[in-house]
């Protein structure tokens, strides 16, 4: 026992040697000088994690530094983000955020944080919403699908991940914006939203480009929540495309303690910028179905007030949320 | 045969070295209880980024594997659980230990856990796209149903007293509410506080259940922790021993492992609920169902053959669909996903350089684990029989803490770990069996989604109770839940009838409660 114990010892230190010997290269002003810890909020090998490991990849190719990531999982992120605040301000501690969760989850009850609470200072990547079947599925396009729930109200099914989630108000815009009437089926995760519409236990499903993509020639994609048409799903319409005015989807950004000083938070903000400007970094992004952004510092505010009135007036009326 | 091939490439000796590195670390740290697999392989996934992917592949899944086989030392010579899969290994292992058979324990556990991993293994090599369509056909009804089986398990777990059995059951599957709902939203049984939003996260409840009750009666005794009987001083590796056990236990050793994979195709079940549920079919089908739980060898060889073939069996989802069958599934994707690897149906034909060295070095380091493990449970009985237990026991304490935070980082599980191990060791005093309420914990939430989503569906489509039941999976998994439930008393009508008049049935059936 005594041993084993001592060598696991042996092991987890020289585990943390490892994680912490590269050179500590710095920036002019000192920031940063030694490792980012980088909280994920969500569970390893999820989405959130995904993108936060692809960045960490370049952290010390572009920054001089490693980062570090740790998870922090639980109630949908929510206790992470609810912790959020407790932490050092130094700009050593960054923690990953995502829209619409962090709008939705302190409307639909409390949780121990406020949207205004979370100091997001720059968002990197978006995450479109997609309307997908499986590949063998009768709906061909998102007009057969369409028709198909015209005709028979109340009974086309949609899977999608949590209840007061992202999926579930894309599927409810979608009912609003198309003029059916569907059911959401909320599932564990995307994982299992995903395999019970691979296995036929929904008709449809709400979920993200990066599923779409992972899925490959399993699914069949309708259409895509974006502006425009992604790289890494040529074939797959937007919504604009098919002539209805549906956008929407993750958005996913780095946040600070609140207690982080106006200079720091600017300095963070350039750091994931100054990394998403890597062309490697964008191409392995979008080959994942992410769309790579750069919403800097100053223009947070405005964005996530944009967001907020979206998500207001969407999820209210439709009694997603009651408070 | 291109397969050979692939075998070729994971015997370099990079490979080779990183799979034998991989089963010897995990084997160690699910040795230790509290640390499990999904935070070891978090850990290390960063240095896989600078290998070749298939290297790092193979150390992951190597190091997945020897944490569930290393779960079952602390099992049997302790009494806890290194990882949650172990659980079901505690109750005869623990016994076997205390009258002298740990070596001989541990040695069935090394020899049954590379069966059930090469079974699991073989079965993703040859067969993994038709499996993937199974796990596909288990659907929220079916999960359902599934939950229910594992939830009548509480008859065989509380024998003595089917109430209390029942009432602890109830406990766990309340504690399996609390938070919020994954469907609905609702906010249940928080009493207002933030530290209950993420509800009762299953392993830190399952380290203070099975963990805290066995401090507190360690310490509550002078006696040695392991007090073999005289004469019973047989150690070395019993192989011999263990071989002819495991002659007399084939039926059970292929049915636990062909189960046990089948389960660890199913994403969101995995090798607790598989180890689980192969135990109680071991018990009912065994003519001494009455021995199990008071040291039993065939209860060690359904969990640890079972538990060890889900890893395997996880793999399938999660390489042919990209859908992770397992938590440390799901870690194991992402870094595939970061390494720039598409996953699905192409892994095994475009890529299938990298898959199949894959699985040709889960089965290497599948047998790994017979020297190392047995080199490692040869000292890690005669030191645990001979550690004071001043020394055992806050070296269990430290790692309960430490195992419960790491999961999520989070100080809440802490003391959720805490408060759950000290009500579980009160009621265990006033004669309530405690792994019920693992049970509860564990299956509640299956049972529940599997249950809304199930009405949710049906009502879509206007037919409910017909959801329920329609496909065939769930006529199977009903069918077994109700020969589980009536086989016995009908079997007892029937040997009182014959008696005539011998109605004390259940007469003698005492045992302490687990």
């Amino acid at each position: 026992m005594f041993t084993r114990r001592l060598f696991a010892g042996a092991l987890a230190l020289g585990a943390t040697s490892l994680m912490l010997a590269p050179a500590f290269a710095q920036t002019s002003d000192g920031y940063p000088d030694k490792p980012i810890n980088y909280i994920v909020v969500f569970n390893a090998g999820g989405a959130s994690d995904l993108a936060a490991r692809m960045q960490q990849k370049y952290f010390e190719e572009e920054i001089g530094v490693p980062a570090v990531v740790q998870y922090m999982p639980g109630g949908g992120g929510a206790q992470g983000w609810a912790r959020l605040n407790s932490m050092e301000p130094d700009g050593y501690t960054i923690m990953g955020t995502n829209l619409p969760h962090n709008i939705l989850q302190p409307m639909a009850a409390d949780v121990g944080y406020q949207t205004e609470d979370i100091a997001t200072v720059n968002f990197f990547q978006y995450t479109p919403s997609i309307v997908v079947v499986p590949n063998d599925s009768q709906f061909k396009t998102l007009d057969d699908l369409i028709a198909y729930a015209k005709e028979n109200p109340g009974s086309l099914t949609f899977s999608g991940s949590g209840s007061n989630s992202g999926d579930q108000v894309m599927k409810e815009r979608f009912d609003q914006v198309t003029g059916v009437t569907t059911t959401y089926i909320p599932f564990s995760g995307t994982s299992p939203a995903t395999a019970a519409l691979l296995g036929n236990q929904v008709q449809a499903s709400v979920t993200y480009t990066t599923e779409g993509v992972n899925q490959g020639d399993q699914l069949r994609v309708l259409a895509v929540a974006a502006e425009e048409r992604l790289p890494a799903l040529p074939d797959a319409p937007t919504f604009k495309d098919l002539g209805y005015d549906l956008v929407g989807g993750a958005y996913r950004g780095v946040a600070v303690p609140n207690g982080t000083p106006e200079e720091r938070r600017e300095e963070v903000s350039e750091m994931v910028s100054k990394i998403s400007e890597n062309a490697k970094f964008k191409q392995e992004m979008e080959q994942a179905g992410f769309v790579p952004i750069d919403i800097t510092y100053s223009e947070i505010p405005d964005f996530i007030a944009e967001q907020t009135k979206i998500y207001t007036s969407v999820a209210k009326p439709l009694g997603l949320i009651d408070k | 045969m291109e397969i050979l091939g692939y075998f070729s490439n994971a015997l370099e000796p990079t490979n080779l070295l990183l799979a034998l590195l991989g089963v010897a670390v995990g084997t160690l740290i699910g040795a230790l209880p509290g640390l499990s697999a999904t935070m070891s392989l978090a850990v290390l996934v960063p240095f896989t980024f600078t290998m070749d992917p298939a290297s790092g592949l193979v150390m992951l899944g190597a190091i997945y594997t020897g944490a569930l086989y290393g779960g079952a030392y602390a099992a049997i010579l302790v009494n806890t659980p290194g990882t949650p899969s172990a659980i079901a290994t505690t109750f005869d292992g623990f016994p076997m230990a205390k009258r002298g058979d740990g070596a001989l324990a541990v040695t069935l556990a090394t020899l049954v856990s590379v069966f059930g991993g090469l079974t699991g293994a073989l079965m993703l090599l040859l067969l993994a796209p038709p499996l993937a369509r199974v796990a596909l056909q288990f659907g929220p009804a079916e999960y359902f149903w599934l939950a229910i089986l594992g939830l009548t398990l509480i008859a065989a777990l509380s024998v003595g007293n089917q109430l209390k059995g029942l009432v602890a059951a109830l406990f766990g599957l309340m504690l399996s509410m609390v938070g919020v709902a994954t469907v609905g939203g609702d906010l249940r049984l928080t009493f207002g506080t933030n530290a209950l939003i993420g509800g009762i996260n299953v392993v830190a409840g399952l380290i203070g259940i099975y963990c805290i009750p066995v401090l507190f009666d360690l310490v509550r005794t002078a006696d040695p922790h392991l007090d073999p009987p005289q004469g019973s001083h047989v150690s070395g590796f019993r192989l011999r021993e263990a071989f002819s056990i495991l002659g007399r236990n084939k039926v059970n050793l292929v049915r636990s492992s062909v189960v046990g994979t089948l389960i660890g195709i199913l994403p969101g079940a995995g090798g607790s609920i598989a180890s689980l549920i192969t135990y109680s079919a071991a018990q009912r089908a065994s003519k001494d169902g009455d021995s199990f739980g008071k040291g039993n060898p065939a209860g060690i060889i359904a969990t640890e053959s079972a538990n060890n073939a889900t890893v395997g069996g996880g793999f399938v989802p999660t390489l042919v669909l990209g859908i992770p069958g397992t938590p440390p599934d799901a870690i194991i994707l992402g870094a595939l996903l970061v390494q720039g690897i598409k996953i699905g149906p192409t892994l095994f034909t475009e890529q299938a350089e990298i898959t199949y060295t894959f699985i040709a070095g889960l089965i290497l380091a599948t047998l790994f684990m017979l020297p190392v493990g047995l080199l490692i449970g040869r000292y890690a009985y005669r030191s645990i029989a001979s550690i004071p237990k001043a020394a055992l026991v806050p070296s269990i304490a430290f790692l309960t803490v430490v195992g419960s935070y790491s999961i999520q980082n989070n100080w809440y599980d802490v003391v959720i770990m805490l408060v759950l191990g000290v009500i579980a060791w009160l009621i265990k005093e006033v004669g309530y069996p405690t792994s019920p309420i693992a049970l509860g914990l564990v299956l509640g939430s299956i049972a529940e989604q599997g249950f809304v989503q199930t009405f949710l569906i049906g009502r879509a489509q206007g037919d409910i109770v017909g959801r329920f039941f329609q496909n065939p999976i769930s006529m199977f998994l009903v069918a077994i839940i109700v020969m589980g439930l009536l086989g016995p008393p009908l079997r007892s009508l029937w040997k009182a009838r014959r008696r005539r008049g011998g109605s004390a049935g259940d007469a003698g059936r005492s045992e302490a409660p687990r």
